[in-house]
């Protein structure tokens, strides 16, 4: 069981860092919202004791090889959506899908801020608004991914 | 949610667990940040993590890299000959002038008093396709398909036909990250071709724009101006074509002139680069200057300065002028005599171009 849903885990994990380095046009890029995260939230609300904080921060890990400007820094902000919804798994988890959003919503805004502020610090500032984007996508596109990966869960289990 | 069994269901034990190992994983990944930041002693990790990255980075390219095969492969027979007629042409065109430029070369040398002309700065060159390409207004960065295992190092040049494209950042062991010069986050040593004069050319966040930020108002600047690389910083040896200088704002209020310039490198069309090794004995090579100077974070140390840099700049005087004749002081410690040589190797060599 607990290999079978470590695999379902790794895979969904690889479709969403694929989905998140697949190169795009500027403007698909910038709404592009941040599968990853998403992912990582999905696992922490619905298997946090397999996922969680570790998923989180491996994937972040991943994250900052492809686009960090320090390693360690997507690590730590993911462990910390990771961490704040494996906490309140079960609350989130009751709640129905608009409600859902709106706590990814910000989750999401959490994890930009303790980006923005890292980057900040190690010299790489960035302070376009285009950064904050993906939150909203990422809310918006929460009920139907959660969906789909709750689907491909479901169908192989 | 049935789905995952009792074993999701099942509650953790307690909060404070799940507090506990997020305080663990925090503190590591500040770690992380800290030595990566600081040290960079983590290039060992780097290299295994950019070696595990580099399939999905190759899987991500794969659906445009079928496209250009299958483009490639329904070409005609029509279409081909032509392209094989202009490539022989431009081959033609190379090889007369590169007779002359024999002959350039060796009257140069005589110029110069040398006994024979120079080789060529250029030891030996690879040519590199791009993996991924990664543009936007924050972070311009190249994904090539060699790595250490070619002999690539941190801080090569990258070149194509035209000019200068960057240098690599991160080498993985068939990988290679290249930081484009035109990231924010990249600085250039550069000459103005016409006149000699020494500046920087920073990134300015779009594939076709380079800013001189440094100049002052008055400097001998104008549109059209050719940039080359100076040679300074320790990573590009001098004399290469980097950019063209677009356009010239004097502001009777700035002290400096905003000066813009376009890179001659066809970033946004390119698909093959050249990574390039270069003699270090000549004479154009990159002067070898102090090592945290060519690291593409050096505009960050021009804002911050760099301790082992600066300090050393101007040399003290001996205590005791009666005891030590001058000759006592230039040899000091290592270290300290090295740094003033270094000194102009680096990215404050701007400074003699910003005072008037």
């Amino acid at each position: 069981m607990t290999a079978d849903s470590r695999g379902r885990m790794l895979l969904s994990a690889l479709v969403a860092l694929v989905l998140t380095v697949l190169p795009l046009p500027w403007w698909a890029d910038m709404l592009r919202p941040q599968f990853l995260v998403l992912m990582v939230l999905y696992w922490s609300v619905n298997a946090p004791r397999t996922g969680g904080i570790a998923l989180g921060f491996f994937a972040g890990l991943m994250l900052d090889v492809f686009q960090g400007p320090v390693l360690g820094e997507h690590a730590l902000a993911l462990s910390l959506a990771a961490y704040i919804f494996v906490r309140e798994h079960q609350r989130i988890r009751s709640k129905p899908a608009f409600q859902q959003a709106l706590i990814v919503f910000a989750a999401l805004i959490a994890y930009e801020v303790v980006l923005f502020a890292i980057d900040g610090w190690t010299g790489h500032p960035v302070t376009s608004l285009t950064r904050w984007v993906h939150t909203l996508t990422g809310a918006l596109i929460w009920p139907p991914a959660a969906a789909v990966l709750a689907y491909g869960a479901g169908r192989r289990a | 949610m049935a789905a995952f069994g009792t074993g999701a269901s099942r509650p953790l034990q307690g909060r404070g667990g799940s507090g506990f190992r997020f305080t663990l994983y925090a503190v590591l990944s500040v770690i992380i940040m800290y030595l990566d930041q600081r040290g960079h002693y983590l290039e060992q990790v780097r290299y295994v993590l950019q070696a595990a990255a580099y399939p999905i980075q190759l899987l991500v390219s794969s659906p445009p890299a079928a496209w250009h095969w299958l483009k490639d492969s329904f070409q005609t027979r029509e279409a081909l000959a032509a392209e094989n007629a202009r490539l022989r042409a431009a081959a033609r065109d190379l090889e007369l002038r590169t007779m002359r430029y024999e002959a350039l070369a060796r009257e140069n040398g005589e110029l110069r008093g040398l006994k024979e002309a120079l080789p060529p700065v250029a030891d030996r060159w690879l040519a590199a396709e791009i993996v991924t390409v990664q543009v936007n207004g924050l972070r311009q960065r190249l994904l090539l398909n060699r790595g250490a295992v070619n002999g690539v190092f941190k801080g090569q040049a990258v070149l194509d036909d035209r000019g200068l494209i960057g240098q690599t950042t991160h080498v993985g062991p068939w990988s290679a990250e290249v930081i484009l010069i035109t990231d924010p986050e990249h600085a250039v040593p550069v000459r103005i071709d016409r006149t000699g004069l020494r500046t920087i050319a920073v990134g300015a966040g779009d594939t076709s724009t380079l800013a001189l930020p440094y100049l002052p108002a008055n400097a001998d600047v104008k549109s059209g101006d050719l940039l080359v690389t100076s040679g300074l910083g320790g990573v590009f040896p001098e004399g290469y074509p980097v950019a063209r200088v677009t356009e010239v704002r004097r502001d009777a209020v700035q002290p400096l002139a905003q000066i813009r310039a376009a890179p001659l490198a066809h970033i946004d069309t390119d698909s093959e680069v050249m990574l390039v090794w270069f003699r270090a004995d000549h004479p154009a090579a990159p002067t070898t200057a102090v090592l945290s100077s060519t690291r593409p974070d050096a505009v960050s140390e021009l804002k911050n300065g760099n301790p082992a840099i600066q300090p050393q700049a101007a040399p003290r005087k001996p205590p005791k002028p009666a005891a030590s004749p001058p000759p006592a002081s230039p040899p000091a410690s290592p270290p300290a005599a090295a740094a003033p040589a270094a000194a102009p190797g680096t990215p404050p060599a701007a400074t003699p171009a910003g005072e008037p």
